[in-house]
């Protein structure tokens, strides 16, 4: 099996989580977007530990997963606050802070 | 495949400062769990305190220790200690600008219930309401933790996690000011937003980095930057998006998006925080990644750093100017302040790396204390930080707005100031590096940033209040004073007398491989 069509995978993965990031406007969507860019880094990591032979990357992938699931407390009850204060999760509608 | 994970040994004393921050935060969260809520907001600042002061000793203690602990994902070295007790210092400082309650007619700086609807009835009965909230406390101290582990990680991985310990508690203070609140929280979901996709681009070099050198460690890296690979896409590829995640960390165009409007938005105190320490422990991190795991390859990251250098310069200055609001006049001027540090990191010389030390601690004591001059400036809604409002102050408080000017003479780098020093520091580790060009454009956009600086000077003294009568200065308690006091003697002694910190700094700048 040949290892790079994993890394062309996640690559991929990667661009449409980046993509996702810059075009998508609510502010969810643009979270779930950061997470696919997450879980590509994760894919990677497991494809290189194999190339490379060595644990490290399947260590890390579960540190990488760990993160994320901080990362999404933190940032669900921050969208959740700017939701209920605005009725809206676009990030289009966040615009009091400019210039 | 070896299936074995070496055990690491574990080695307290050279990481006991961070221990003790981070031991401090949870006592912290335990405090926050038991103690009555009369009795909460003593301890916690006493909790705080001990633990950063203790963290400060530990540091001086360890000073010209020399090592790698923790199978070598942990350097304790001249730049970490430096920088660790740097941090410590202005995270108690930090910590007692959180601490004020003498300003604001109903306590402190940050909202007492952040779930409470802005603009509801209950919003405002809470506008009124004395009560205060302590999480902030071991939030603040368990990002300080993060800070002082991001320039001590040796290891990638670790470094991801130092980034995200550090920033996480950081997104949620963003978005706890007690006024202002809409503002406040679109500060804290466009850090949030920004900040995580920042540090998925900083994950992915990190695993590309991995795929090359098979390992995450430094010194691993820079020893297979020595071998003749194949795949050097992988290398170039994952330090460039390596240095994407670390130069949104320190604002460096073109990632500075954030900084205006999380600067502004966030609570005062916590944006003195953030602006001082956030910037000293990315730049800690950035060092060590160019320094000790990509000094080889200098000639392939030097260019993009000397474009990314003169623009956060260029942009940094002159978007300044056009600024009419005090706090985010200073976040541009964080971003230029950015691109001359960047001058010393690119010099990579041992001249370079001290220079750039000691302009991290004389910017931070200088940005801590004029974020505290800001939160004196009140009117009826809050803190006063349009530009216009702050008119004739010169005349209303000479005091306060003498020790502004004064702060802002330092930023923009006037002889006998702090600020002067950093700048020559870095200025002249370039010159021997030969960037000349380089330091070109940091002395012309000085000039630039002492237009701005001057300005708000002169609007301060010569020009009348507004009609109205304008903003009042509050009277701080000693909290407030003491922090500012503190900067201004470090603005000061590091003018007129910087020999011994430089030689500090020149003694540090040594880093353990």
């Amino acid at each position: 099996m040949n290892e790079s069509y994993y890394l062309l995978l996640a690559a991929l993965l990667f661009t449409i989580g980046g993509l996702g990031v810059l075009l998508r406007r609510n502010a969810i969507l643009v979270f779930m977007s950061v997470e696919l860019m997450l879980n590509s880094v994760n894919l990677t990591l497991v494809t290189f530990s194999r190339t490379t032979g060595t644990l490290d990357g399947q260590v890390m992938a579960f540190f990488v997963m760990v993160v994320a699931a901080a990362e999404v407390v933190v940032g669900l009850a921050i969208i959740m606050s700017i939701f209920r204060s605005r009725r809206s999760a676009s990030v289009d509608d966040a615009n009091l802070l400019k210039y | 495949m070896p299936l074995d994970i070496p055990s690491p040994e574990v080695a307290y004393g050279p990481i006991s400062p961070m221990l003790l921050v981070f031991g401090a935060a949870l006592l912290g969260v335990l405090v926050e769990a038991f103690a009555p809520a009369a009795k909460r907001r003593v301890l916690q600042i006493v909790v705080s305190a001990l633990g950063l002061v203790g963290a400060l000793v530990a540091t001086a203690l360890l000073a010209g220790t020399e090592e790698l602990v923790f199978n070598d994902a942990i350097a304790v070295d001249g730049p970490t200690l430096f920088l660790q007790g740097t941090l410590a210092v202005l995270g108690l400082a930090g910590v007692f600008l959180l601490s004020e309650q003498s300003l604001d007619s109903s306590g402190g700086a940050v909202v007492s219930k952040a779930a409470v609807l802005p603009g509801s009835r209950e919003d405002v009965a809470l506008a009124e309401d004395t009560r205060i909230q302590t999480e902030v406390y071991p939030l603040a101290l368990f990002s300080l933790g993060g800070m002082m582990l991001f320039p001590a990680s040796n290891n990638l991985i670790l470094m991801f996690i130092a980034l995200e310990v550090l920033s996480l508690p950081l997104y949620l203070m963003a978005g706890l000011a007690r006024r202002r609140r809409l503002l406040s929280q679109e500060a804290a979901v466009k850090y949030f937003l920004l900040g995580a996709f920042a540090s998925a681009f900083f994950l992915y070099g990190v695993a590309l980095l991995y795929g090359y050198a098979g390992s995450v460690d430094l010194g691993d890296v820079f020893d297979a930057t020595g071998t003749a690979q194949s795949n050097e896409a992988l290398l170039f590829v994952g330090l460039a998006m390596l240095a994407v995640g670390l130069l949104f960390k320190v604002g460096a165009v073109p990632f500075q998006a954030w900084t205006p409007d999380v600067y502004q938005g966030a609570p005062t105190p916590v944006t003195a925080l953030m602006a001082a320490c956030t910037k000293i422990a990315a730049f800690g991190a950035l060092l060590r990644v160019l320094y000790v795991g990509f000094g080889r390859t200098e000639w392939d990251w030097r260019p993009m750093l000397w474009a990314v250098a003169i623009l956060t310069m260029v942009i940094g200055a002159v978007l300044a100017v056009t600024q009419t609001d005090v706090k985010r006049m200073l976040a541009y001027s964080s971003v230029a302040h950015t691109g001359f540090i960047l001058i010393g990191v690119i010099a990579l010389s041992p001249d370079g790396l001290s220079g750039t030390l000691f302009y991290l601690l004389a910017y931070g004591f200088t940005t801590m204390a004029s974020f505290a001059v800001v939160t004196l400036v009140r009117d009826a809604s809050g803190e006063a930080t349009h530009l216009a409002q702050w008119a004739g102050l010169g005349r209303k408080s000479p005091l306060v707005a003498g020790t502004f000017a004064f702060f802002l003479f330092a930023l923009a780098g006037i002889p006998l100031t702090s600020g002067f020093m950093a700048k020559f520091a870095v200025f002249s580790a370039g010159v021997d590096e030969g960037a000349t060009a380089l330091v070109v454009v940091g002395v012309v956009t000085s000039a630039v940033t002492a237009f701005f600086y001057a300005r708000v000077v002169v609007l301060m003294f010569f020009t009348d209040a507004p009609a109205d009568g304008g903003p009042t200065v509050a009277v701080p308690s000693g909290f407030t004073a003491a922090t500012i006091a503190l900067g201004l003697a470090v603005t000061v002694v590091l003018g007129v007398l910087p020999q011994p910190v430089l030689d500090l700094a020149e003694r540090a700048s040594q880093f353990a491989s």
